[in-house]
Parts: structure tokens; sequence; C-alpha cells
């Protein structure tokens, strides 16, 4: 076990400030994990090019688990898809993001009523920790999104002991 | 004061202390909560099936081979073309004969036959009407004693 790892309680200027350090280093640094599932992940590539820029925010894409922080789920997740979100979500290491991408991702989208194949919304199976609307969102939509989720990870802890 | 060697073995220790220092601050910072479905294999989602450790066809072993001959003739060269200028005449004469040599040596393999790519010739199983499939004969080399 880390040795910084909510191993301290509340109130010390030293751990408040080291918490300070380590959530800027890390939403500074959002790596995102390279995967796509249908159209979104379309707009999620033209976020990423040199139009958009992707990289000024620190967010680039990675091509395993282990090394990513952020999954952008950027599609229609098919049941099929699902249990392999799932292994995928389980490979990332720990302090790990989701990042919903889209109405499919978000609640099923288009497939609300009558899509037989797709899960309604990809927060059945992982946590989702940003949602970001749209059919596809526009590349703006997706950065608002990260943006939103350095908010988050700016408001954590990874030193502080959970309250019990 | 330092020697060349002495600045390489200095980087050398930069370098591991770098790496080490890395290596302890993350294990200082990070969350370790590790779980059996975290720690399995990385195969794009899916669930790894087998042993990482394929066999390659013996076929590739020509192109090994054949990478090899041209391989250690660069190696050579190199050194040679530095010193070229120096040497002049006697240095291209010299390594005339040592390409000459590796030459001959390739010429006799690619004479010989163990260049080729060895394909394989499966025999077609055919449909004759009124007959059904039917096997083709061995040929006389296929049969194996």
């Amino acid at each position: 076990m880390g040795l910084l790892d909510q191993r301290f309680e509340n109130g010390n200027v030293l751990i408040t400030s080291m918490d300070t350090l380590l959530n800027w280093a890390r939403l500074s640094s959002v790596w995102g994990m390279q995967f796509g599932l249908a159209c979104c992940a379309i707009e999620m590539m033209a976020t990423g090019a040199s139009h958009y820029d992707l990289d000024r925010f620190g967010t680039f894409f990675r091509a395993t688990p282990r090394q990513s922080d952020v999954m952008i789920v950027a599609g229609t997740v098919t049941l099929k898809m699902a249990s392999r979100i799932k292994v995928l979500y389980d490979q990332m290491s720990e302090p790990r993001y989701v990042l919903s991408m889209g109405s499919c991702a978000n609640c099923g989208g288009p497939y609300w009523e009558h899509g037989y194949h797709v899960l309604k919304g990809v927060d059945r199976v992982i946590p989702v920790d940003v949602y970001v609307p749209g059919c596809p969102p526009r590349p703006e939509a997706l950065m608002e999104g990260l943006l939103k989720l350095q908010e988050k990870i700016r408001g954590e802890s990874l030193v502080k002991r959970k309250s019990a | 004061m330092l020697t060349e060697f002495g600045r390489v073995f200095l980087f050398l220790i930069i370098g591991g202390v770098f790496v080490a220092g890395g290596l302890v601050v993350a294990w200082l910072l990070r969350p370790h909560r590790p779980y059996a479905n975290k720690l399995t294999t990385y195969e794009c989602g899916e669930t790894p099936v087998g042993d990482t450790r394929v066999r390659f066809n013996i076929r590739f072993y020509v192109v090994a081979l054949i990478f090899l001959i041209f391989d250690v003739e660069v190696v050579f060269l190199f050194p040679w073309a530095t010193v070229y200028k120096d040497l002049g005449w006697f240095a291209f004469i010299e390594m005339l004969v040592f390409l000459g040599i590796l030459f001959v040596g390739y010429a006799y393999v690619w004479r010989k036959g163990d260049l080729q790519w060895d394909k394989p010739s499966p025999r077609v199983p055919t449909y004759v009407r009124g007959v059904g499939v039917q096997e083709p004969r061995l040929k006389e080399e296929e049969i194996v004693v």
C-alpha cells in the first residue's frame, strides 16, 4: 500500500498542500484510453487532432488501460461490448475516471426503446463521472466535459482518509 | 579530472537514480488496490487465451539467415568506411576480397536451394460425379518410410 494513500486526517497544512500539488499534477495530465465505439469516436478523434487540440488540456490517448486515467466511452454500447468495457475498466489503474460521451452512452439514445442489442446507458456496468450530452457532441462539448472532470479531480483528495 | 568514460559512468549513475527515483516516488504516491480482474492480461478487452510464447514457423529461419548475412556484412563495412580515406586503394581491395568471399558463400547457398521458401503442397481432395470425394494418390517422394 502506498505511504500517502488515504493515511492522514484533515487539517494539516502540509497534507492539504500536498493534496493540491498532487491534484494539480493529476488534472493537468488526464490521459485518455484510446478506444472508440461509434460515430462519437469520430468527434473524439477530431477533438484530439490539431484543429481542436485536446493536448493543450493535458489529455491525449494511450494505447493501454494501464497508463490511462480516463475512459471516454464514445458511442453506442452494445450488449456485446458492455462486458468488454467492464473488463477494460477493471484493467485501468486507480484513480480512474469515466466520461460518457453522447446520448447512446448516456442512456441508449436513439436505441432507447427498440434497440434490442444496446445497453441503455454505460452507467449500468461502470460508474460514470461526467456525462456529455449530444448526438454526437461537438468537440467543444467534449472539451467542456473534460474540464468538468478536471474540476472534479481538483476537489478530490488522495491523501486524506475517506470518511468511515 | 574525469576521463571520457568517467563521464559516461556519471551519466549511467544519473540515469539509474532517475529511474529508481521515479519508481520510489510513484510507490509513495499511488493508490495500491489490486484485485483479480485488474491484474488480468490486457488483450483489448477480450479474455486472454493460451500462452504468449507462440512458435514461429521454421521457414522464417531462411529470412533470419538472409538477414544475418547482410547484417554482418554491414557491420564490417561501417568501420571500413570511416578509415577508407587514410588507407586508400589497399582498403578498397581488401574489402573487395572480403565481399567476394561472402558473395561466393551466398551464391553457393542460393545455388544449393537453401534459401528456397519451402511451400507446402497439400493434396486437395476432388469431387468426381457418381464416385464421390476422392483423395489424390500419394506421389513417390511423399511416402515416408
